[in-house]
Formats: C-alpha cells, sequence, structure tokens
C-alpha cells in the first residue's frame, strides 16, 4: 500500500474582490480517507469544494493531486481538456441539488452509461449490464432503467446521482451537501448507502455539511470554516466531543437533542 | 515484561468559550504505565476524570500537556501530537476501545457492527461473521437479534453488541469503560471471561469498573484517579 497522500492542498485562497471567499486552506487527503468540511452558510464550504474541484479557479493558492500513474499533478496548471477528463473519469461530483449532477429528460440507465461512454466503453449489452448493476447497488430497482429521473423521489434522485459518479470507479469524490433536501429517513438511508460504497470502494471523499450528524457518520476526519477561515481541524470524533475553538463549541451545542 | 503504554504529565481541562471563556481543570500530572497481560483499573468517585483519561489515551479527546507513548506496529509514537491520520491507525491496530455506549449506524445488523472492525483490518468478511457470531453467542445475545440493526435492542442487549465489537480484534491495548454497566449477573461473568482470555493472551487491558464484584475479579491493581484531580492544584 502507498504511503502518498492523493491530493495536496496548500495556502489555498479565493477572492471576490474584497470579500474573502476562502483563505489559506491547506490540507493533505489520503486515500480512503473522508473529509467533511462543516460550517454554516457563508462560511466558505462551498467556495472551497468548487476550487478543489476546478469548477471555480482560485485567487492564490496550490492543489496539487496524484495521477493514476503515480505523477503528481498541479490542478490548476492543467489545460482545461486535461481538468474535464479528470472529472469524468477520476473524480466525481455530487450535487445537492441531483437535477444539477444528472440529465433529467434522459433515462436512469442512459444517466448511469453516459459516464462509462465518456471513458470510452461503447458496447451496448456491457454498458446496460454494469448500469443495471449499480442501480441495484444504490437499491433502484431494474425496471426503472428507462424511466427518466424527472419521474423519481428526490432521495432516488440522489441515489441515481450517486450511481451515476460512482460507475467509473472514481478515487475522489466530492460531495455538496448530499442530503441536503431530503426527509430525516431518506437521509438516513442515503447515509448509510454512502458509507457502505465508500468503505467498499475505498473511496477517498470531500464532504461538504452543514450538518454536524452527516459528518460524524461518514467523516474520519473534519475541518470547521467561519468567515472562509478553518477555525479547527482534526478527527472527527475529537472535533465533535471535545471541541476547542469558540466556534466550533457554539455549533456543536447547537444541535438539537432528540 | 513489555510496557506498550506509557502515560506521563498529562494534563487535561475544557475551556468553555461561550461560558466567559471559564476554565474546568479535569486532570493534571497523570503518569502510569501498563504492562502487556495485565488489566489495571483507574479508580476514584464520579466526576475524578476516569472517562476523560480513557478518551484521552483514545485520542477522542485532545491532550493540554504531557507525553502518551504506544507501541505502534514497531515504533513508538506520542499520540498527543499524532497527526489525525495516525491516530487512526493506531485505532485501527493498537488501541481497541469499548465505550459505555453503542453508537448505532442505521440498518446495519448487530452481526455486522460486530464484525466491522475485523472487515476494516482487512479480514474476509465470511470469516468476520463468524468470529462474531461465536462471541454474539458466548454473550447470551438471542441468535433472532443477530440479523436486525442494535438501535431498538435494550441497553443490556446494546452493551453485549458492543462488547463483542471491542473484543473481537486482536489490538495488543483495549480501554474499557464500564463495559458491565447495565448487564446482568450471567453476562458480567462472560465478560470477567473474555477479559482473562486478553490477559492471557497478551493484552495490556485499562477499564473502569464500578461494579465491585468484576473489578476485584479483573484487576490486577487500581489507579487511583483522585492523586491526579486537577482541581487541588488549580485551586
Amino acid at each position: 500500500m502507498t504511503d502518498e497522500p492523493l491530493l495536496r492542498v496548500a495556502a489555498l485562497s479565493k477572492f471576490y474582490g474584497s470579500r474573502v471567499g476562502c483563505e489559506n486552506i491547506s490540507f493533505d487527503l489520503w486515500p480512503g480517507e473522508v473529509l467533511a468540511v462543516v460550517g454554516e452558510s457563508g462560511s466558505g464550504k462551498t467556495t472551497l469544494l468548487n476550487c478543489l474541484s476546478t469548477r471555480l479557479l482560485p485567487s492564490s493558492g496550490t492543489a496539487s493531486y496524484r495521477m493514476r500513474d503515480g505523477q503528481w499533478r498541479e490542478l490548476y496548471r492543467m489545460s482545461e481538456a486535461e481538468r474535464r477528463f479528470l472529472m469524468r473519469t477520476d473524480w466525481g461530483f455530487v450535487h445537492q441539488n441531483p437535477a444539477d449532477g444528472l440529465r433529467m429528460t434522459v433515462s436512469a440507465g442512459a444517466n448511469v452509461g453516459e459516464r462509462l461512454m465518456a471513458v470510452g466503453d461503447r458496447q451496448y449489452g456491457k454498458i446496460r449490464a454494469t448500469a443495471v448493476d449499480w442501480l441495484s447497488r444504490v437499491e433502484i430497482d431494474e425496471d426503472r432503467i428507462d424511466d427518466a429521473p424527472r419521474a423519481f423521489s428526490g432521495g432516488m434522485r440522489q441515489r441515481l446521482q450517486i450511481a451515476r459518479n460512482l460507475v467509473t470507479g472514481p478515487r475522489l469524490v466530492f460531495m455538496d451537501e448530499p442530503t441536503g433536501g431530503l426527509d430525516v429517513s431518506v437521509q438516513a438511508r442515503l447515509l448509510d448507502l454512502l458509507r457502505g460504497l465508500v468503505t467498499d470502494l475505498g473511496l477517498a471523499a470531500i464532504v461538504v455539511t452543514h450538518d454536524l450528524a452527516v459528518a460524524r457518520l461518514l467523516s474520519q476526519r473534519m475541518m470547521v470554516m467561519k468567515d472562509g477561515r478553518v477555525v479547527e481541524s482534526g478527527l472527527t470524533d475529537r472535533v465533535l466531543d471535545d471541541p476547542r475553538a469558540p466556534y466550533t463549541q457554539l455549533l456543536v451545542s447547537s444541535i438539537l437533542q432528540v | 515484561m513489555p510496557t506498550p503504554l506509557v502515560v506521563s504529565d498529562v494534563a487535561k481541562s475544557f475551556t468553555m468559550h461561550l461560558r466567559d471563556g471559564i476554565r474546568l481543570p479535569v486532570v493534571a500530572g497523570v503518569s502510569f504505565s501498563i504492562r502487556t497481560g495485565e488489566c489495571a483499573v483507574l479508580g476514584g468517585p464520579s466526576g475524578a476524570g476516569k472517562s476523560s483519561i480513557l478518551k484521552m489515551l483514545y485520542g477522542n479527546y485532545a491532550v493540554d500537556e504531557g507525553q502518551i507513548i504506544v507501541q505502534h506496529d514497531s515504533g513508538l509514537i506520542d499520540l498527543t501530537s499524532a497527526s489525525p491520520r495516525t491516530v487512526l491507525a493506531v485505532r485501527r491496530r493498537t488501541i481497541g476501545y469499548v465505550s459505555q455506549f453503542l453508537r448505532t449506524v442505521p440498518r446495519v445488523s448487530a452481526l455486522d457492527v460486530v464484525a466491522e472492525p475485523l472487515v476494516e483490518r482487512g479480514e474476509d468478511r465470511e470469516g468476520a461473521r463468524e468470529k462474531a457470531r461465536a462471541l454474539l453467542a458466548q454473550l447470551n445475545l438471542p441468535e433472532k437479534l443477530w440479523a436486525l440493526p442494535p438501535a431498538t435492542f435494550s441497553g443490556g442487549e446494546q452493551q453485549r453488541v458492543n462488547i463483542a465489537r471491542g473484543f473481537i480484534t486482536e489490538h495488543p491495548i483495549l480501554l474499557l469503560d464500564e463495559p458491565t454497566a447495565s448487564l446482568d449477573a450471567r453476562n458480567r461473568d462472560v465478560v470477567v471471561d473474555l477479559i482473562a482470555a486478553k490477559k492471557a493472551a497478551g493484552v495490556a487491558l485499562l477499564g473502569i469498573f464500578h461494579d465491585q464484584d468484576v473489578r476485584d475479579a479483573v484487576a490486577d491493581r487500581v489507579i487511583d484517579v483522585t492523586a491526579f484531580a486537577a482541581r487541588k492544584i488549580a485551586a
């Protein structure tokens, strides 16, 4: 087993004019590790996620990614085409709103198959079989394969989005509030599914969430952000059970007990 | 005799930023070590800091001062300054922990909850489940419960799932936070047997037991936590 990180982020900052999006963020992410980025709206967590996934270019700082061949590449120096290729093959991005990550007017099977075709699969029978397999892994019945996601519930759409992202066997998945906007019972099912998939596939993931329970269940490590900066980071259970920063203490003490 | 865990001069306090930054000292000057094949017990009244000490040893609480030296793989590491990634590796391979309460995950069966630590360490799922079945049977958990998620189990049943999960691995160091608190006499005896088997296998154990009978049955020595009271020192 390799003992090198998958992603190295150093002094990453993004400014919108004079306003801080995120400032001076540094961390390493190893294969198989799930990092939760928590904070309230406007804390900069989504800006950070968008910079890391190269959907947004930072104002300064670097992020290096270890490619499948072991070569380190500086993300912001890659060409647009190279970044898109990475996005389609080695990475996944699960949006809060499934409509942002799915093609709503084509069938569920095509949504999954499209990603396979993007990495060069051409044989229809094989693509369909893989799509069926992935739909069952995210607990969508095979007989829904020809339905468009428009006809799906919110929870099903989110599961379909996950299947679409994971079908190419990515090594790194970005998730933006993956359970946001879902009913609590649907959230639990989705979290459980995500947790199983992440463990079984040995995925590395960066999960942005404002929900500390989601962070506790999914992640091993956590960064707490406020006003664009990281105010506390560490093992997830350490940060939640022994919060040190005033802002983390406020967040943790604000959780409603049920 | 080898000493896989050495704690020296550890201090811990909580700073309550939401309460005008009040500082609550918990313990100070905590120093002891645990040898292989022994079970040491943390003694002292409630609030003396016994659980806090265990949580620091597991990396669950941060440490203000001092060192916690653990023999991990073939080297020594200081847990108080180790990276999160190292702490996770220590938990996977070196230090096991049985907490007072089971933190349940929705929809995962009791059997898989127990087998999970072995699967995480690379054992195949069926072999891990086999060992889980044996432990759950030993702890008298009714077989009809094995396939169900433990969320709806009684306190004693959850505790037994938790114990099985903690004892299934071969961690060289095992921390026990009142593992017998909600068990009946028969199952307390099973836990005593499990602890004896760990000792015989050369595991270093450190535990908190409020039950006097259990403590007398397993403890090789008692570490008096009142000696580490920080409030006296701070006052």
